[in-house]
C-alpha cells in the first residue's frame, strides 16, 4: 500500500489546519453559508435533510487495517456507530455535527486519509478494480498509476472549479470490474504491438439524466505522458465544457457535442503545444511508486488440507459462500474473498464499527492487512489463504458478514435515497429491502444478476448499468420507480432501456419478480440476464409486466 | 477596492477606462477586450502603458501578437465558481511567456487566492473585507505542492526524485 512521506504528512496537517480555520471563520459569520458550501464541500463535508453527511476518501478503495479501524472509531466517535460504503469506493457518515468535523479530519489525518475533493466540482476519487494486484487476468497493477493520479489531482490550481465534478477510473485487467466506460475518463492498462505497457484513453462516460459511455480518445499513451494527456484534455473542458446548464456540463455533453473526432483534435493540439516535461512521468519515478504495491508472495500456499476439504463437504454453506463470494487469485493457493454488506434486508452498503473491527482483525491475521472497497459495496479481502478461508468464513458469519449472494439478485446496488439525500425523490433503501428478502430465497436459481437502485434521476445507485435498474421518480408526491432492462457495466458495458411506464413503490418486488420469471422461462443454456434480454428483445418482458393492468 | 500586488495591499496606479470614455492623459490605462480590438493601432501609438480586460470566453491566443505592448491583463471570475480563468492565466504565463501584471478581479475569495497565484496571477481585486481578515495569510497555507503550474513551487515528486538522486550521490 502507498504509504505517507513527510511531504504527504506535511501536507495534510495543512489541509486539517486550513479547514479547521475556515469552520471557525463559518461559525464567526465571517463567512456566509454560501461562501462556505464549496469550501466545505472541497471537504466531503454535505448538508443533508437531517444532519451534515461526511463523505471520506478511501483512495482506489485500498484500506489498510488500521485505516478501516479509524473508520470504525470515527463511527463510535462522532457518528451512530456506523458507516455507509459507495459506489465511489469511498465511506460515508451520515450523522456528523459541523463543528466536529475538524477532529474527524484530524483523526483521518493519523491514518494518512482525508475527505478531500469528494465532492465539489473538480477530480472525485479515482477508483480501479478492488482485485488489483491479486487478479489472475491483469497486465499491471493499475494502484501506482492510480496514486501518482491523485496526487497530481490533489488541490489542482486549474481544475479545482471545473464545469462539473470530475470522475477518473483504472482497470489493469482483462474483465473491467471498475466500470470504466461510465467515467469521464476510464483508463485501461494495454500491451502495445511492441510490447510495451501503457493506456488506452477514453473519454466523456458517465451516468446521471444523460448516461453515456465514453469512447477512445487515444488508443495508446505511453506511461511517460499520462499525466500531461491527461491535464490537455481537462484543459480543453475547463476552456469549453458548458457552464449555464447543472445538467449538461458534465465532459460527456462536451464530447457529444464536438463529436469524439473533433474533441480528439482539440485535446491531441493541446498537448501537443503544450510542456510535456514539466509532467512527464520518468521511470524511476513509476518504478518507486509501483515499490508500495508489491506482488504477492508468489511462493504458492497449500492448495487444500484437510480443513479446507472437509469443510466443502460437510458444511453446504461454506461451500456456497466459497463459490459465490471467492475469486481466484494470482497465486496458486490463494483465493480473493468478498465480504458481502448485502445480508437481506439490511441497507446495502452499511457497516457498523464492530464489523469494521472485526474485517480489520481478519485482514491483519489472515490477509497482510489489506482490505478493498468495491463498486458494488461490498468489502474484499484480497490475498487470503485458502486453507484459511474455513476459519475466515466462520468469523465473518459471526458478525452476519458472510452472506452468499455476491453476483446474486440480493447483491443489490442502492444509493442512500429519501432516507437520508436532499436531492432523491425515492427511498431507495426500503425497496432494496423488500426487494432482496423476496428474491433471495431463489437467487441461487436465478444465477448472476445485478439490480442497481437510484432514487433520482443523478444515478448514484448506477440503474443505467443494472442488468435490472430502478430509478425513484416522483409522481404527485408518490414514488414510482421507473424500470430499465438489460444494461450492464463490464467489458460489454451498455445502458439499459425504459421497459415501460414506472411502477409504484409498492409494486416493485411484484414487477421485479415477474421479470424474473420471465428471463427464467425464455434464458438457453448458460444465458446471462443480459444476453437473455438482448436475444428477445423488450416485448416479453413489457407484455408480462403490463398485461395484467 | 483594495488590491494586492505580490502578496502586499497597494494602491491601483491603472486608470480602467469605459467603453464610450475618452482616452485620458495617463501613464497606465486599461481597456476592454472590445476596444482594443476596436482601436488596438491607435492606442499602441499612446506613450501610456497598456492593460487588457479579457473576459473568461476568449482564448488568451486572441492577445497573442500584443503581449510585448500590454503591461496588465486583468482576467475575471464572474462567479468563484467559474474557474476559466484559471487556464486562461496558466496559457498567458506558461505558453505564451506574459511577463506584465496578470490581475484577477470579479469574485475573488480568499481561499481561491492560493490557486491563483499557482496559475500565474500576480495581482488580485479583493473585497473591503480583505484587510480586517488578513487574506494575506491564505498565501502560505500549503507549503507542499503536487503538481507542477506557472509559479517556481517545485512540485512533490520532482523533489523526492531530487533527494533520491541526491542520496544516490553521497553515498
Amino acid at each position: 500500500m502507498y504509504r505517507y512521506d513527510s511531504f504527504d504528512t506535511r501536507f495534510i496537517a495543512e489541509r486539517v489546519a486550513q479547514y479547521r480555520d475556515q469552520v471557525r471563520r463559518r461559525l464567526a459569520g465571517q463567512l456566509t453559508e454560501e461562501e462556505f458550501r464549496p469550501l466545505r464541500l472541497m471537504n466531503g463535508l454535505y448538508l443533508q435533510l437531517h444532519a451534515y453527511m461526511l463523505r471520506i476518501a478511501i483512495p482506489y478503495g485500498t484500506l489498510s487495517s488500521r485505516q478501516l479501524r479509524q473508520l470504525g472509531h470515527i463511527a463510535r466517535t462522532w457518528d451512530r456507530g456506523f458507516g455507509h460504503f459507495t459506489t465511489r469506493q469511498n465511506i460515508q457518515f451520515h450523522w456528523i455535527k459541523l463543528e466536529e468535523t475538524p477532529d474527524i479530519l484530524a483523526a483521518l489525518a493519523e491514518v494518512e486519509m482525508h475527505a478531500i475533493q469528494t465532492s465539489g466540482n473538480s477530480f472525485r476519487n479515482t477508483t480501479t478494480d478492488p482485485f488489483a494486484g491479486a487478479a489472475i487476468d491483469e497486465i499491471e497493477d493499475p494502484r501506482p498509476y492510480c496514486e501518482i493520479i491523485r496526487q497530481w489531482s490533489t488541490l489542482h490550481p486549474e481544475f479545482s472549479f471545473l464545469p462539473r465534478k470530475f470522475k477518473i477510473a483504472v482497470s489493469g485487467a482483462a474483465n473491467d470490474r471498475a466500470a470504466v466506460r461510465v467515467h469521464d475518463i476510464g483508463l485501461y492498462l494495454r500491451r502495445n504491438a511492441a510490447g510495451e505497457v501503457g493506456f488506452e484513453v477514453l473519454v466523456g462516460g458517465g451516468l446521471g439524466r444523460t448516461p453515456i459511455l465514453a469512447e477512445t480518445i487515444r488508443d495508446f499513451i505511453p506511461k511517460r505522458d499520462l499525466l500531461s494527456y491527461i491535464e490537455a484534455i481537462l484543459r480543453i473542458y475547463n476552456q469549453y465544457g458548458r457552464r449555464d446548464n447543472l445538467y449538461k456540463s458534465r465532459i460527456k455533453i462536451l464530447v457529444q457535442s464536438l463529436g469524439i473526432a473533433r474533441m480528439r483534435d482539440e485535446v491531441e493540439a493541446e498537448w501537443t503545444a503544450m510542456d510535456h516535461a514539466a509532467l512527464a512521468l520518468p521511470d524511476e519515478a513509476i518504478a518507486e511508486m509501483a515499490q508500495f504495491f508489491p506482488p504477492p508472495d508468489p511462493a504458492p500456499a497449500p492448495a487444500d488440507d484437510d480443513g479446507f476439504g472437509a469443510a466443502l463437504e460437510t458444511e453446504p454453506g461454506f461451500a456456497r459462500w466459497v463459490e459465490q463470494n471467492t475469486a481466484p487469485h494470482k497465486v496458486r493457493g490463494h483465493a480473493i474473498v468478498t465480504i458481502s454488506l448485502k445480508e437481506p434486508g439490511l441497507t446495502p452498503g452499511d457497516c457498523t464499527a464492530e464489523q469494521m473491527d472485526l474485517v480489520a482483525d481478519l485482514a491483519d491475521r489472515y490477509g497482510q492487512g489489506e482490505i478493498r472497497v468495491t463498486h458494488e459495496q461490498n468489502l474484499v479481502l484480497p490475498q487470503i489463504r485458502r486453507v484459511d478461508l474455513p476459519s475466515v468464513w466462520r468469523a465473518l458469519g459471526a458478525a452476519r458478514l458472510a452472506t452468499a449472494n455476491v453476483a446474486l439478485a440480493s447483491n443489490i446496488i442502492a444509493c442512500p435515497g429519501l432516507d437520508y439525500c436532499g436531492l432523491a425523490n425515492a427511498r431507495s433503501i426500503p425497496v432494496a429491502q423488500r426487494l432482496a428478502v423476496a428474491l433471495a430465497p431463489r437467487e441461487r436459481e436465478i444465477g448472476d444478476l445485478q439490480i442497481k437502485i437510484s432514487g433520482c434521476i443523478n444515478a448514484c445507485g448506477h440503474h443505467h448499468v443494472g442488468h435490472i435498474g430502478l430509478l425513484g421518480v416522483d409522481k404527485n408526491g408518490e414514488e414510482f420507480y421507473q424500470i430499465t432492462l438489460g444494461g450492464s457495466a463490464d467489458a460489454n458495458a451498455a445502458l439499459g432501456a425504459i421497459v415501460g411506464p414506472a411502477v409504484k413503490s409498492e409494486d416493485v418486488v411484484h414487477s421485479v419478480d415477474t421479470i424474473v420469471d420471465v428471463y427464467l422461462k425464455l434464458r438457453t443454456g448458460g444465458e446471462r440476464f443480459p444476453e437473455t434480454y438482448r436475444r428477445v428483445g423488450n416485448k416479453p418482458f413489457k407484455d408480462a409486466l403490463y398485461a395484467a393492468h | 477596492m483594495p488590491l494586492i500586488r505580490n502578496e502586499r495591499f497597494v494602491m491601483d496606479t491603472w486608470r480602467h477606462l469605459a467603453d464610450d470614455e475618452g482616452v485620458p492623459d495617463a501613464p497606465r490605462l486599461s481597456v476592454s477586450y472590445v476596444r482594443w480590438i476596436e482601436q488596438r493601432n491607435a492606442l499602441a501609438m499612446l506613450p501610456a502603458s497598456l492593460g487588457v480586460r479579457l473576459p473568461n470566453d476568449v482564448s488568451p491566443q486572441k492577445l497573442a501578437p500584443d503581449l510585448g505592448r500590454l503591461g496588465l491583463i486583468v482576467l475575471t471570475f464572474p462567479r468563484f465558481t467559474d474557474g476559466r480563468a484559471y487556464s486562461q492565466a496558466r496559457l498567458l504565463r506558461g505558453r505564451l511567456g506574459f511577463a506584465g501584471e496578470l490581475r484577477a478581479e470579479g469574485e475573488v475569495l480568499r481561499d481561491q487566492l492560493l490557486f491563483m497565484r499557482r496559475c500565474g496571477f500576480d495581482a488580485f481585486t479583493v473585497s473591503e473585507r480583505a484587510v480586517a481578515e488578513d487574506w494575506l495569510a491564505a498565501f502560505r497555507e500549503f507549503d507542499v505542492f503536487y503538481q507542477p503550474a506557472e509559479d517556481r513551487e517545485m512540485p512533490v515528486l520532482r523533489r523526492r526524485l531530487e533527494a533520491a538522486r541526491r542520496h544516490f550521490t553521497v553515498a
